[in-house]
């Protein structure tokens, strides 16, 4: 882990744990209702469609579709230098679910908005796995 | 029928010095802007019953320079006789914090409310430049980020110039807008400015300079970006039945936009190319019978480019997505132009007064004291448009 930029990282409790550590286990973890199966993201106690509880965190496909993006430049926090890519992502189990991220293992002349994008993680530490994604070759 | 907020009208105005940096303590200018505001409406301090701000005192401390003084210090400071007020950050935008004040106008709560908004970001910034929001600073260990802003801060989203440039983005996507007609809502801002003796960037600013500029996150260079500034922008606002008693010809609150109605969030908005402006200007049109091309002067956030063209389509100048070609050439959005923008420079030229800029120079104008960016033809209805991404809040002015 040595070798990875500096990153401030989330605050881990019960409402959040599932998805900042599913990456250990390979997983994109996100709430899901058991009533009416929708995914639910950031998490809440209720499901916002049925208002049912509880919900309970499930693994997604991890695949999703680049809906916009931006290359920063400016150093906005000391130790992790720019260039980097930021975006968001829907998910491709509910384009309704997106979460923002980090482009990897792409430059900016790849991108192009619609474009298929697998989850991959950054382990840190306290047992924190990032999300991030990467071109979906498959 | 006339909606409650007819009831309600601005009564005087007050800006303290604005500079980069200004040599005064920030809760004297904050005591500038409001005196002045209450003078400039023929009033007395005593007269003053109820006092609103934006963000209020908590939020106020959380980032260097964000605000000098909630509701209880301006209170005790300027020693006011309070019926109600409200400073909050979580409302329709900066300029919620008016909109609840006519609400409580309208309401009968208090009769005089002095609205006020200060930044100091000039000097809490110092040299060191822009940082990101919630990226700490000083010593003890490192933070770790909760709430909300755990979504963004480990991937380096610290700033909302990334949340919005993603924006921007979508809406090049899905539009075909390119970063040659952005440039002339920075272009026409500077324009302006230079005939604003109080503007911040005076200088000629070409669509070279602009695309040369240094790139902060694409598609937003360093023009997309408002300059932080010390100052305070005060109004008063006033009930009708009082008018005999003010200075000043009032001018009237015509319509309020507040919505809120997609996601609160600054990426699971539904469309983020329109922002919640889309609800909030729906809104503010759906309580009267005036239209957008009865509008003389349209003043309209630009904390980033992005969000005034944004504005400009919400309000209904311009169809959804045609914002590029519209602002294209900046003719339409000059001072001579079909719907004159951000006639003082905005906050990319004239500096971040964080959306009581944009009230001010509303009122300026219908008031006819633009000096040599006065919009010609003695316009009588203007709006002020302030916030963006899952923030948004509008309100229609009119001499009455």
């Amino acid at each position: 882990m040595s070798d990875l930029p500096f990153r401030l990282l989330p605050r881990i409790g019960p409402e959040n744990e599932h998805f900042w550590t599913g990456g250990a286990a390979g997983e994109l973890r996100l709430l899901q209702c058991p009533a009416c199966e929708t995914w639910v993201h950031p998490p809440q106690p209720i499901c916002p469609a049925c208002l049912g509880e509880p919900l309970v965190a499930r693994a997604t496909s991890g695949r999703a579709t680049l809906h916009t993006y931006t290359v920063n430049h400016h150093p906005w926090i000391p130790g992790f230098d720019p260039p980097y890519i930021i975006a968001i992502v829907t998910l491709n189990e509910d384009p309704r679910v997106r979460l923002t991220t980090n482009l990897v293992h792409c430059e900016e002349a790849d991108l192009r908005i619609g474009m298929p994008l697998a989850v991959c993680f950054e382990e840190r530490e306290d047992g924190i796995f990032l999300p991030l994604f990467e071109p979906d070759t498959n | 029928m006339a909606s409650p907020e007819q009831s309600v009208v601005v009564s005087g105005i007050g800006q303290s010095a604005v500079g980069r940096p200004v040599d005064r303590d920030p809760m004297a200018l904050t005591a500038d802007a409001c005196l002045a505001a209450i003078e400039d409406a023929g009033l007395t301090r005593s007269e003053i019953d109820g006092l609103a701000t934006y963000p209020g005192g908590a939020l106020g401390s959380a980032s260097p320079g964000f605000a000098a003084g909630g509701i209880v210090e301006i209170q005790d400071m300027l020693r006011l006789e309070l019926d109600w007020w409200n400073g909050t950050a979580e409302t329709a935008g900066q300029l919620g914090s008016v909109i609840t004040a006519v609400a409580a106008i309208a309401a009968g709560f208090a009769k005089h409310v002095l609205c006020f908004r200060t930044v100091w970001e000039a000097s809490a910034q110092g040299k060191g430049g822009r940082r990101g929001i919630g990226t700490g600073g000083g010593g003890g260990g490192i933070p770790r980020a909760g709430g909300e802003m755990q979504w963004r801060l480990p991937f380096g989203a610290a700033s909302a110039a990334c949340w919005i440039a993603m924006m921007a983005q979508r809406h090049f996507h899905e539009y075909g807008t390119t970063r040659e007609q952005l440039a002339w809502i920075a272009l026409n801002a500077r324009k302006n400015a230079a005939l604003n003796p109080a503007a911040i960037y005076r200088d000629p600013m070409s669509l070279d300079d602009y695309l040369g500029a240094r790139m902060i996150s694409t598609p937003f260079c360093l023009y997309d970006c408002d300059v932080p500034v010390d100052g305070s922008t005060a109004f008063v606002l006033s009930h009708v039945d009082t008018a005999r008693d003010l200075r000043r010809p009032p001018l009237r609150i015509e319509a309020i936009g507040s919505a809120l109605r997609g996601r609160p969030s600054w990426d699971q908005f539904d469309d983020l190319t329109t922002m919640a402006l889309r609800d909030a200007a729906k809104m503010m049109w759906e309580r009267t019978d005036l239209k957008p091309s009865d509008v003389d002067v349209a003043e309209c956030y630009d904390g980033f480019s992005f969000i005034a063209l944004a504005w400009l389509e919400a309000l209904g100048f311009c169809k959804p997505g045609e914002g590029g070609p519209f602002i294209e050439g900046g003719e339409r959005i000059g001072l001579g132009g079909e719907i004159p923008l951000n006639t003082h420079g905005g906050q990319l030229s004239a500096g971040r007064l964080h959306g009581y800029g944009f009230f001010h120079e509303a009122c300026v104008q219908l008031w006819g004291e633009g000096g040599e960016r006065q919009v010609p033809g003695d316009p009588a209805v203007a709006i002020a448009a302030a916030g963006g991404g899952p923030l948004g809040g509008c309100l229609l002015l009119a001499r009455s």
